[in-house]
C-alpha cells in the first residue's frame, strides 16, 4: 500500500508558531511541575508539545495465510511534535493493552521519508508471543492512540545514495529495506538496485503486489524473491557473487532473522560495504537456575550471572547502585533492564518486556540480563 | 526476637501483654498482645497473601480510576486559576485550587510516587518521573519518605516522621525545655507544612546536635531551591501576573490554597501515626526483624481514620495508613477493600486496629502534642509497672 503524503502547509507557519507558544518557558512555567502535555493530553490525545503519539488510520493486512501469524501495515498520523524519520529507521511504539498497562516495542517504519508530522506506516507480524505487535494487528482500529519515540537508529540511507544498492532481506525484515526502496523510488533514484528477498513461500510474501509492480517497472531494479523451502538457492558467497559479481564493493543494506544475517555476514567476510540490522531474540532459562551473565551497562562490568539479586550482584562487582529499602518498598533503587528476564523474588513472577523499569533489590536476573547501573 | 513496644513501663511487664487488646482508638500500646515467632510467620503469610492476590488483580479499573482523579484534579486546577479573573467567585477559585493542591499532593503525587501506579508503564504516572504541585523536590520526599520513614516506621531514633525532629511525639524522646513550645511549634508546622516537608530531609536537628555537616546538604539545598522557584514563580508572579489589576487578589488565592493544602494535609498526616494508642520501637528489638514482624510494627504504628468514600479520596486514602503502611506500594484505592480483611486478620490474631473518627483521632493526637510539651511525670525511667503513670495509656 501506498503512504500519504502529508500536504506541505502541515510543516507551515500557523503550525510552526503554535509548536513555538506550546514549547514556550512562560507556558512551561506556569504547568510546572507536570508540564505542558499533561494539560494537554486531557483535551485532546492528538495535541502535544513535547511527546510524540499517533492516531492509527488504518490497519491493513498485508499476509493472512491459515495457521501462520498474520502480517500487517499500520499507517499513522502523529502528533505535529514528530520530527520525521529517514528511510531505515524505527521507532519505539507503546500501547496500552485493555486499557491498563503501556507496553512498548521498536518496529521499523515501512513507508518512505517522512517529515514532520507527516503520516508513515510499520509494517509488523503478529508474533504469537508479541502483546504489542498482536493487538496492533488484530485489535487496533482507526482512531486508537499509542505512544511514540522519535524515529531512531543508523540503519539509513546515506544522503548521497552510491551508484549501486543492494538490500538483502528476510521474512518481516523487509521493512526498514522497503523503506529505503520506496524512498529511493521517490527519490527518483538514477541508479541500480538489487532487491533480494527470502520468504517462507509466495503467499507469506509481504509487499507482494508493489515488489511485482516494480520489477516490471523498468527502472532498474531488479527484485530477487526467494523461497528456500521451494527450492530456491539460499544464501551463499557463490549465489550472491553471480547475481551481483563483486557483490563485497557493493553498498549493502541487511535486514532479517539471526540466521540469515549470520550468512550475509560470513558472506560479506568484515566489508565494509555491508551494514546489518536484526532484532536479537532474547535467551530466557529456567526459573531458579542462575543462568547467563548480567551486564550493567552504565558502568560496563559484566558477570556471570549467580542467582542473587541485582543490586546484590551489582555490589559484589564493586558498583554502588542507589538503594533504600532493600526490600522492595520504597523504590529508590529502580533501575531501567534494557534487556533480559528477571524474576520478583517476592512474588516470583517474570518479566521479559525491555526497557523495563524494575526494583533492582528484589529482581534477580533469569539468564542474560542487562541494566543500566 | 520478638517485637514489643518501648515506652518505658513495657520494659519489666510481662503480665500485661495477656491483656486483650480492644479494636477502639484508644488503645494501651504495652497491653498489645505479643505473637510467637510461628504466628508472626502465620501473620506475614497471611499479609503476603492480599498483596499476591491484589497485585495479580491489577488493571483497568485502578488505571481508569487514577487516571479520573488526574483527570479531575487538572480540570480543578484549571477552573481554579481561570475563576480568579472572576473576583465575586474569588472563594469558589481558592476552593477549586485548594482541592487541586490536595488531590495533587494526596491520591496522586503520594501514591503515584510510592510506585503504586509504575506498573501501568505511564511515564506520567510514574514514581521515577512524577513531581508534585509543592515545594518539596519529589526526589527527596521519596528519600525520607518511601524509604526512611517506610522502612523505619516509628523505630524511635530511625524514623525522622516521630515529631518530624521539630515536635516531640514519644515519650521516649528525651524532655528539654524546648519542647514547652509543642503546641506552637505544631501550629507552625501545620501552617508551613510544605514548607516543613520540603525542609525535613535537610535533617537540620542533626545539624544543631552537630551529627551532620551544613556542606552534606549542598545538593538538597540547590534541588530545594530549584523547586522552590518554580512553585514561588508560578504562584506568586506568573498567574497573578496574568490577572493583570487583580494581581493582590490573585496571589492571595493561590496563598490561600496552599495554606488550606497545607492544613489539611498536616491534621490528615498527624493522624497517621500520633493518636494515642500508637505504638513506637526501639533500635534494638528491630533488628534482623523478620517479614512478619515488619508487618506486625507496620500495623501497631499506624492508625486510621473513619469516613465516606469522598473524605478517603481527598485524604490520598491515607485514611487508611494502617493498609498503606502494610503494603505502600499497592494502589491506594484498594485499602478499603483490603481493610476489612486486615480486620478480620487483626481480630484473629488478637491484635489492635486502631481506628476512630477523624475529631476523635485529632483530639487524641492534640492532647499528645500538648502532653509531650511537659516533662514526664515520673521523671526517672520508671522500675515498676505502674498504669496510673503511663502517658500515653492514661488517656
Amino acid at each position: 500500500m501506498s503512504t500519504t503524503d502529508a500536504p506541505a502547509m502541515r510543516s507551515g507557519q500557523p503550525l510552526a508558531l503554535g509548536q513555538r507558544l506550546l514549547r514556550s518557558r512562560v507556558l512551561a512555567a506556569l504547568a510546572s511541575p507536570h508540564g505542558v502535555d499533561r494539560y494537554l493530553e486531557q483535551v485532546n490525545p492528538m495535541w502535544a508539545a513535547h511527546e510524540v503519539r499517533a492516531k492509527v488510520v488504518d490497519v491493513h493486512r498485508e499476509v493472512d495465510v491459515p495457521g501462520h501469524p498474520p502480517v500487517a501495515t499500520i499507517t499513522l498520523q502523529p502528533t505535529s511534535t514528530w520530527r520525521g524519520h529517514r528511510a531505515g529507521q524505527h521507532v519505539q511504539l507503546g500501547v496500552e493493552v485493555h486499557g491498563a498497562r503501556r507496553t512498548t516495542r521498536v518496529f521499523t517504519v515501512s513507508s518512505p521519508d517522512s517529515r514532520h508530522g507527516d503520516r508513515f506506516t510499520i509494517t509488523l507480524r503478529a508474533n504469537p508471543d508479541g502483546v504489542v505487535s498482536r493487538f496492533l494487528v488484530e485489535e487496533a482500529t482507526p482512531g486508537t492512540i499509542v505512544h511514540l519515540s522519535q524515529a531512531e537508529g543508523d540503519f539509513v540511507l546515506p544522503d548521497r545514495v552510491p551508484e549501486h544498492v543492494l538490500f538483502l532481506s528476510g521474512g518481516s525484515g523487509i521493512t526498514p529495506v522497503m523503506s529505503m526502496l520506496r524512498s529511493l523510488q521517490r527519490r527518483t533514484h538514477r541508479g541500480r538496485v538489487t532487491f533480494v528477498h527470502y520468504a517462507q513461500s509466495p503467499e507469506h510474501q509481504i509487499f507482494a503486489d508493489e515488489l511485482d509492480r516494480v520489477r516490471r517497472s523498468g527502472d532498474g531494479i531488479d527484485v530477487h524473491l526467494l523461497h528456500p523451502e521451494l527450492g530456491d538457492p539460499n544464501l551463499s558467497p557463490a549465489f550472491l557473487e553471480r547475481l551481483v559479481p563483486g557483490y563485497r564493493d557493493v553498498p549493502t543494506w541487511a535486514c532479517g532473522p539471526a540466521p540469515l544475517i549470520e550468512a550475509v555476514q560470513a558472506a560479506y567476510d568484515g566489508s565494509e560495504a555491508l551494514r546489518v540490522e536484526y532484532f536479537k531474540p532474547p535467551r530466557v532459562a529456567d526459573a531458579g537456575t542462575a543462568e547467563g551473565s548480567v551486564a550493567f551497562s552504565r558502568s560496563g562490568k559484566e558477570a556471570p550471572n549467580t542467582g542473587a539479586s541485582l543490586l546484590e550482584q551489582a555490589e559484589a562487582l564493586g558498583l554502588k547502585p542507589e538503594f533504600g529499602c532493600r526490600m522492595g518498598i520504597c523504590f529508590s533503587c529502580t533501575s531501567r533492564k534494557s534487556e533480559g528476564t528477571v524474576r520478583n523474588v517476592l512474588t516470583g513472577e517474570e518479566s521479559s518486556l525491555p526497557d523495563e523499569d524494575i526494583r533492582i533489590c528484589v529482581s534477580a536476573p533469569v539468564g542474560d540480563c542487562v541494566v543500566d547501573v | 526476637m520478638s517485637t514489643t513496644t518501648s515506652t518505658p513501663t513495657s520494659t519489666s511487664s510481662g503480665t500485661q501483654a495477656s491483656t486483650q487488646a480492644s479494636t477502639q482508638a484508644t488503645i494501651d500500646p504495652d497491653a498489645v498482645r505479643r505473637l510467637t515467632t510461628e504466628e508472626l510467620d502465620r501473620f506475614g503469610e497471611e499479609l503476603d497473601a492480599i498483596r499476591q492476590r491484589v497485585i495479580a488483580d491489577l488493571g483497568e479499573a485502578d488505571a481508569s480510576y487514577i487516571r479520573e482523579v488526574v483527570r479531575r484534579q487538572r480540570q480543578l486546577e484549571v477552573a481554579g486559576r481561570a475563576l480568579m479573573y472572576l473576583p465575586p467567585a474569588w472563594p469558589l477559585a481558592v476552593a477549586a485550587l485548594s482541592i487541586s493542591k490536595i488531590l495533587d499532593n494526596m491520591e496522586i503525587g503520594h501514591n503515584v510516587m510510592h510506585g503504586q501506579y509504575d506498573w501501568m508503564g505511564d511515564p506520567g504516572l510514574n514514581s521515577r518521573m512524577y513531581e508534585w504541585d509543592n515545594v518539596c523536590p519529589s526526589d527527596q520526599w521519596k528519600h525520607s519518605h518511601n524509604y526512611i520513614h517506610h522502612t523505619y516506621t516509628n523505630i524511635l531514633g530511625k524514623d525522622r516522621d516521630i515529631g518530624y525532629g521539630i515536635l516531640r511525639m514519644d515519650e521516649d524522646q528525651k524532655w528539654h525545655p524546648y519542647y514547652l513550645g509543642n503546641p506552637v511549634y505544631a501550629f507552625l508546622l501545620m501552617i508551613f507544612f510544605e514548607w516543613g516537608v520540603a525542609m525535613h530531609d535537610l535533617e537540620v536537628e542533626n545539624i544543631v546536635s552537630g551529627k551532620r555537616k551544613v556542606s552534606e546538604n549542598k545538593a538538597l539545598h540547590a534541588g530545594i531551591m530549584r523547586k522552590v522557584k518554580r512553585q514561588a514563580i508560578k504562584d506568586y508572579l506568573l498567574f497573578p501576573a496574568l490577572t493583570g489589576p487583580l494581581f493582590p487578589l490573585t496571589f492571595a488565592g493561590n496563598a490561600t490554597a496552599n495554606l488550606v493544602r497545607n492544613i489539611w494535609a498536616f491534621n490528615i498526616i498527624f493522624c497517621g501515626h500520633f493518636p494515642a494508642g500508637v505504638a513506637t520501637f526501639s533500635e534494638e528489638e528491630c533488628e534482623d526483624e523478620s517479614r512478619g514482624q515488619w508487618y506486625y510494627r507496620q500495623l501497631l504504628g499506624s492508625a486510621n481514620i473513619t469516613g465516606g468514600k469522598l473524605f478517603h479520596v481527598m485524604t490520598g486514602n491515607l485514611s487508611h495508613q494502617i493498609e498503606h503502611h502494610l503494603f505502600p506500594d499497592l494502589p491506594a484505592r484498594r485499602y478499603p477493600e483490603i481493610a476489612e480483611e486486615v480486620r478480620d486478620i487483626c481480630e484473629r490474631y488478637g491484635l489492635p486496629y486502631n481506628t476512630g473518627p477523624l475529631g476523635k483521632q485529632l483530639f487524641s493526637v492534640a492532647k499528645k502534642i500538648c502532653r509531650m510539651a511537659l516533662p514526664d511525670r515520673k521523671p526517672a525511667p520508671a522500675s515498676e509497672p505502674d498504669a496510673a503513670v503511663r502517658p500515653v495509656a492514661a488517656a
